[in-house]
């Protein structure tokens, strides 16, 4: 035992790091960009500003939550924004309409959100469409449904359930939680627990690094896929309740490029495009990086086109580093 | 246990991977399938491990029909296949593998209401399982892309080892491996047979196969063709009959196939 002990220590090798846990680069650019912001600015770090932060990537780091599933399988997931936008019409008028009560409106935004999940699994593992066309053709489909169904108009929320998670909060050691942050962490550790803890996790895994070996072993590939698009289905479902905490105006131009902010939060996570790599908690960190980034640059004076710059970037290194990493291997 | 099969025939498309082929599998001994690259073996032994379902003939083990719909009723029946591409998901560690499909849950509510892996016991398990086979690798926590081409065999052996209950088959264990790594899987063989578990071994390696078979199933365009003896038949022999030079004959007894024929020139 501690012969082995002292040949790992012999033989440092950063590669080695990041392969075992993809997560420690990410984490490290995260401190990085708060030290700095933190230094280099006098409004960058203190709680309003901070949970400010947290409050701006609810929406797209819980669409990422869900968008890490099916990239984990080798997937990939162009409609999340859109299907998230789409819930939100619905749920907002069916309520203004007052067809429904707010929980009732609701819960059929959600279900909708399942029932386009459920949909994209079973062209993807029934009928074997690759993920990347299925879902950049419900992103068309359900962007124009959204804009047809509001006839192009936004629709307000007055308060109510619909609004709830940002309007409501409570005192968390004196620092106000609001209840879409607490709901966000409790999805996170939920899926977190899911994917390395329990056997759905595991094969969730297998299923996107050695899908051929997965079926050897007796694992049932295309019920995994299935049941991953579902899941992640609802989180877009919840993720459609959180941006109307977040703004209380369902809008069906909202979140263009939500699909695309939710990549690049998994990617620079060090989640592996290729799938069966990475995980939930490089996601949040990739999610809180992007919105550091945004705020510091944005105190320091950085004009707005010259962030997405920097976060291009950072999504280029970030698969850098992951081919990098992997390419070490023997 | 053993296994019978008469009559297994797989068509892929044009191509005919198995062409009515027989299988025998006595119980306790080591069988080696013998053939040419494409001669179907590996079809056949996915047949037998439920990761191919034959478009026509039966299986039988111990004489009783089955029906395997995939890989994880052949692995309910204690039968544990090493396939040719290991079959192992490299990104993850070596217990996840050695459980993939089969992961094992804690006892008591945790496992059961918030289905929790027993993480420990796996760990602890597959441990077991290399220390006893003699497998000396670094840590059960590596993932099975940082192991060397023996290790990973080696990997894919102990999780044949720990769960072959009944019949452990493996697909050219050794094709991959120099000749230090290739005793060793013969050795882990040799365990697993004096355990009493029967083995199929295909393989090109003839002095592997004559070092440690039993009896020598010779495969050719999809079908069994003979049955050689190691301790009758010679390597050439069986080198013979695999490509076609040599034939067997209803008692056993070998004779040559002339080119001709071979051609189909000569009207006999
Ligand atoms: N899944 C498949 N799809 C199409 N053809 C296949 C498939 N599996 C095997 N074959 C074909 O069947 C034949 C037998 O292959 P295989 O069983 O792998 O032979 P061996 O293991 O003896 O080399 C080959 O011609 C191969 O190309
Ligand atoms: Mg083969």
């Amino acid at each position: 035992m501690t012969a082995v002990t002292q040949d790992q220590a012999k033989r440092f090798d950063p590669g080695e790091i990041f392969r075992r846990s993809p997560v420690v680069g990410p984490l490290l650019a995260l401190v990085v960009a708060i030290v700095v912001f933190s230094v280099s600015t006098d409004t960058f770090l203190n709680l309003d500003n901070l949970s400010l932060v947290v409050e701006q990537s609810l929406v797209i780091g819980t669409l990422a939550l869900g968008q890490t599933l099916v990239i984990l399988t080798n997937g990939i997931d162009l409609s999340n924004a859109s299907n998230a936008v789409l819930a939100t019409l619905i749920m907002a008028m069916l309520v203004a309409s007052g067809a429904t009560s707010g929980w009732l409106g609701l819960v059929t935004g959600i279900v909708t959100s399942v029932v386009i999940g459920f949909l994209i699994g079973t062209l993807v593992t029934r009928a074997k469409l690759p993920p990347f066309i299925v879902t950049l053709g419900l992103f068309t489909i359900l962007t124009a449904l959204g804009r047809l169904f509001a006839s192009g108009q936004s629709v307000p929320v007055k308060g109510g359930v619909l609004a709830w998670l940002g309007t409501e909060s409570y005192l968390f050691g004196g620092i106000p939680v609001t209840y879409g942050m607490t709901l966000a962490l409790i999805m996170f550790i939920v899926v977190w627990y899911a994917l390395v803890r329990t056997s759905w996790g595991k094969h969730v895994y297998a299923v996107g690094n050695a899908p051929e070996a997965a079926r050897l072993t007796g694992i049932n590939v295309g019920r995994t896929v299935l049941s991953v698009y579902i899941v992640a289905g609802l989180i877009y479902g919840i993720a459609a309740w959180q941006a109307l905490g977040r703004v209380p105006n369902a809008d069906p131009n909202a979140f263009e490029t939500g699909n695309l902010e939710s990549i690049t939060a998994v990617v620079i996570g060090g989640t592996s495009l290729f799938g069966g790599r990475g995980g939930v908690t490089g996601t949040l960190v990739g999610a809180l990086i992007v919105a550091v980034l945004q705020s510091g640059l944005t105190q320091l004076g950085v004009d707005d086109l010259y962030q997405e710059v920097a976060i291009g970037v950072l999504v280029i290194a970030a698969v850098a580093v992951d081919r990098f990493a992997r390419r070490r291997q023997p | 246990m053993s296994i019978t099969a008469r009559g297994l025939s797989k068509r892929y498309g044009h191509v005919v991977a198995m062409d009515r082929t027989d299988f025998d599998l006595a119980d306790g001994e080591v069988l080696a399938v013998v053939g040419d690259n494409g001669a179907g073996k590996s079809t056949l032994i996915k047949t037998l491990s439920g990761a191919v379902i034959p478009d026509e003939g039966g299986i039988e083990l111990d004489g009783k029909p089955v029906r395997f719909r995939g890989p994880l009723e052949a692995r309910r029946h204690g039968i544990e296949t090493i396939y040719q591409d290991l079959a192992v998901a490299p990104a993850q560690d070596i217990a996840s593998n050695l459980y993939l499909g089969r992961e094992r849950r804690l006892a008591g509510w945790r496992g059961k209401l918030l289905r929790h892996l027993d993480r420990k016991g796996m760990r602890e398990h597959a441990q077991q399982v290399l220390d006893e086979l003699g497998i000396g690798i670094k840590s059960i926590s590596q993932t099975v892309e940082t192991l060397s081409g023996g290790q990973r065999q080696a990997v894919a052996v102990a999780r044949a080892a720990a769960f072959g209950t009944k019949v452990v088959i493996m697909d050219e264990p050794t094709a991959a491996l120099g000749v230090a790594e290739s005793a060793k899987v013969l050795e882990l063989i040799g365990r697993i047979r004096d355990r009493g578990i029967p083995v199929v071994l295909i393989s090109h390696n003839m002095p592997h196969v004559f070092e440690i078979a039993d009896r020598v199933h010779v495969h050719r365009l999809g079908k069994r063709v003979a049955i050689a003896d190691p301790g009758r038949h010679s390597m050439n022999e069986v080198v013979g009959l695999l490509t076609g030079a040599l034939r067997m004959n209803e008692e056993g007894t070998l004779s040559e196939v002339s080119g001709a024929v071979h051609t189909g020139l000569d009207p006999d």
